[in-house]
């Protein structure tokens, strides 16, 4: 007898391990029956999720944190036990703004430089009483706090300097169209339609500004979780295959043909085939680059949920929010990523499994070999762009640091 | 107390607004366009705002509000904190609600119930609608496959009728089944 899991998701390209662990079988070979659920929204990925129309979602993880802390709405605990991918976004701006910011830079710019580089124009701007906009795709998306993160130890203050409000992904390309943001943060094939279209051009990957950093997760109601773990279980273990079969390059045009299908990304194969492969182009007509590591979905154990990655995101949340440090909250936010659920999904296969759950984020600059449960590890540079680091057992004073 | 209706749906919008026109005291203000939404919701500035659940603007609509929150009036998300029934009967209805703090529950109750009711009514009109369409190309399928068999066998019409009648009972099958085999049958015979 097949469990059935219903998971909602959003079309992005990091939406691809459940699509192909439904299309390849995988689930199945669990003996789980999946069904996907399309939206448009993440509002509304939540609503079915907490409402019960939907086990499991593709969700942005600190939406993931905020939803337990009840942020914005009723506190109801999340589980994250499986992170279906690292960074994958890029930051967009509107063509005349990225040329005068980028300099001579022909790929990808530096994010210090261009940083620099577009605090001049936002002060510019902000002293013109236009200040420039940008558009993030969730207020608790990595998108917001990697774009911030940037902004700030660049020297550009977030809501004082510089404007940011939320646009859909599959509105970025005509909010930059229309002069109503000048710059996007967002997933692909997002960035990539801006540019086909022309009016925008990639400035910087997010990965550039944290080298890991955690983006979807897998996300599920806390007693969801509880009531379904033996599914669960094997559901992790379809999806670990969807991942490695997601990075072998033998299958990346055939993914991509599936994930372009009008009932998943209903968009460009080659747009999609391109994220897959870390090729990113940046300007209309613009040579066409690889950035190693732009999309993170499976070396590395890159979807097992490091305790610190949902400690960092809260750190954010609090930055961010204008809110007091609180211990509770911090605890209860760690406790949304499960790596006790990920490890009981993994023991006795093949994958590797760290030996800690939790890491100093931004410690690691060279290949460095880890001590593992099970299997080998070596995790390549996670760093932050400004070279900060967070130890976890010191929210308080990183904050400090960084306010 | 004023009720902003968010729908890209003109037709879904309507009839919401119809709903609730018999309400006292409220007034109601449909938006359908996306663009400038923002802009118009803090000309309207409503007490509740109802919004079609998959509506793709919803997060803005929701950053705006916690914006709103920090410089204005609180907004909290749907009727009351604990009513999880009405919450689960309105995201089975497909329709999300965002509600001034402060707004007393006895208020608020109706205006969702009757959105509710209302959400469904159109549902339930839409698969009407398909049914209806549904039924009018089966028919349409029957008549093709009748005039293949006047035309290739000479029958007059109610011979062409009673033959595809009898075919689909003796196949235990229907008849829009069979006279859909005839028209491919017979497409795939004449190469078109």
């Amino acid at each position: 007898m097949n469990t059935q899991l219903t998971i909602g998701f959003l079309p992005l390209v990091d939406a691809c391990l459940p699509i192909l662990a439904l299309e390849h079988g995988f689930a199945e070979d669990e003996g789980i029956s999946l069904s996907l659920v399309k939206d448009l929204s993440w509002a509304t990925v939540l609503d079915r999720l907490l409402y019960g129309h939907s086990d499991a979602a593709h969700m942005i993880a600190p939406l993931a944190i905020a939803a337990t802390l009840g942020r914005g709405r009723p506190a109801q605990p999340l589980a994250a036990p499986f992170v279906l991918g690292l960074n994958g976004n890029a930051i967009t701006l509107t063509p005349t703004l990225a040329r005068r910011v980028r300099g001579d830079e022909k790929g990808l710019g530096d994010p210090v430089k261009v940083g620099a580089a577009l605090r001049e124009v936002a002060l510019e701007r902000a002293a013109a009483g236009k200040p420039l906009t940008f558009g993030v795709v969730h207020r608790y998306s990595s998108h917001n706090y990697m774009l911030r993160y940037w902004l700030a130890s660049c020297g550009i203050r977030a809501d004082k300097d510089v404007d940011i409000s939320t646009v859909a992904p599959p509105f970025c390309a005509e909010a930059l169209e229309l002069g109503e943001v000048d710059g996007i943060c967002v997933g692909e094939p997002w960035n990539s339609v801006a540019v086909e279209k022309g009016v925008g051009e990639i400035v910087l990957s997010t990965s550039q500004i944290w080298r890991r950093g955690v983006e979807k997760v897998l996300a599920l109601r806390e007693p969801v979780l509880e009531e379904k773990r033996d599914a669960v279980l094997r559901l992790i273990r379809a999806l670990c295959r969807a991942a490695a079969h997601f990075v072998d390059p033998i299958n990346w045009e055939h993914n991509a043909a599936i994930l372009a299908r009008p009932e998943y990304l209903d968009g460009s194969p080659e747009l999609i085939r391109r994220a897959i492969a870390d090729q990113i182009l940046i300007a209309r007509g613009g040579t066409m680059i690889h950035y190693p590591d732009f999309m993170f979905q499976y070396r590395e154990a890159a979807n097992f949920p490091w305790v610190s990655q949902a400690e960092w995101l809260y750190s954010q949340m609090v930055r961010w929010d204008g809110l007091a440090f609180d211990r509770a909250d911090a605890d209860k936010a760690a406790r949304v990523f499960r790596p006790d659920i990920y490890r009981a999904a993994l023991l006795g296969t093949n994958e590797p499994l760290p030996g800690a759950s939790s890491k100093v984020e931004g410690s690691i600059v060279t290949p460095t070999v880890v001590g593992t449960q099970q299997g080998n590890m070596v995790l390549e540079s996670n760093a932050f762009f400004d070279g900060k680091v967070f130890d976890p057992q010191r929210i308080e004073e990183y904050l400090a640091q960084l306010f | 107390m004023r009720i902003a209706i968010v729908d890209e749906s003109a037709a879904r919008a309507s009839i919401i607004e119809e709903g609730l026109s018999e309400l006292a005291d409220c007034d109601l203000v449909v938006i359908t366009e996306r663009r400038g939404m923002l802009a118009r919701m803090s000309e309207i500035d409503p007490d509740i705002v109802l919004m079609d659940l998959g509506n793709p603007s919803r997060d803005m609509l929701e950053e705006y509000f916690a914006v709103s929150r920090a410089l204005a009036r609180p907004i909290a998300m749907f009727v009351d904190e604990a009513d999880d029934e009405a919450i689960v009967a309105s995201v089975e209805a497909g329709v999300s609600s965002y509600v001034v703090d402060g707004l007393a529950a006895g208020r608020i109750r109706p205006i969702l119930d009757l959105a509710i009711t209302r959400f469904n009514a159109f549902a339930r009109l839409q698969s009407d609608l398909a049914e209806a369409r549904g039924k009018l190309a089966e028919r349409e399928l029957v008549d093709k496959a009748k005039r293949i068999l006047m035309q290739s066998k000479g029958l007059p019409e109610p011979k062409a009728y009673a033959e595809l009648r009898k075919t689909a009972m003796d196949q235990g099958k229907r008849i829009v089944n069979i006279a859909e085999a005839v028209v491919t049958a017979h497409e795939l015979m004449s190469g078109t």
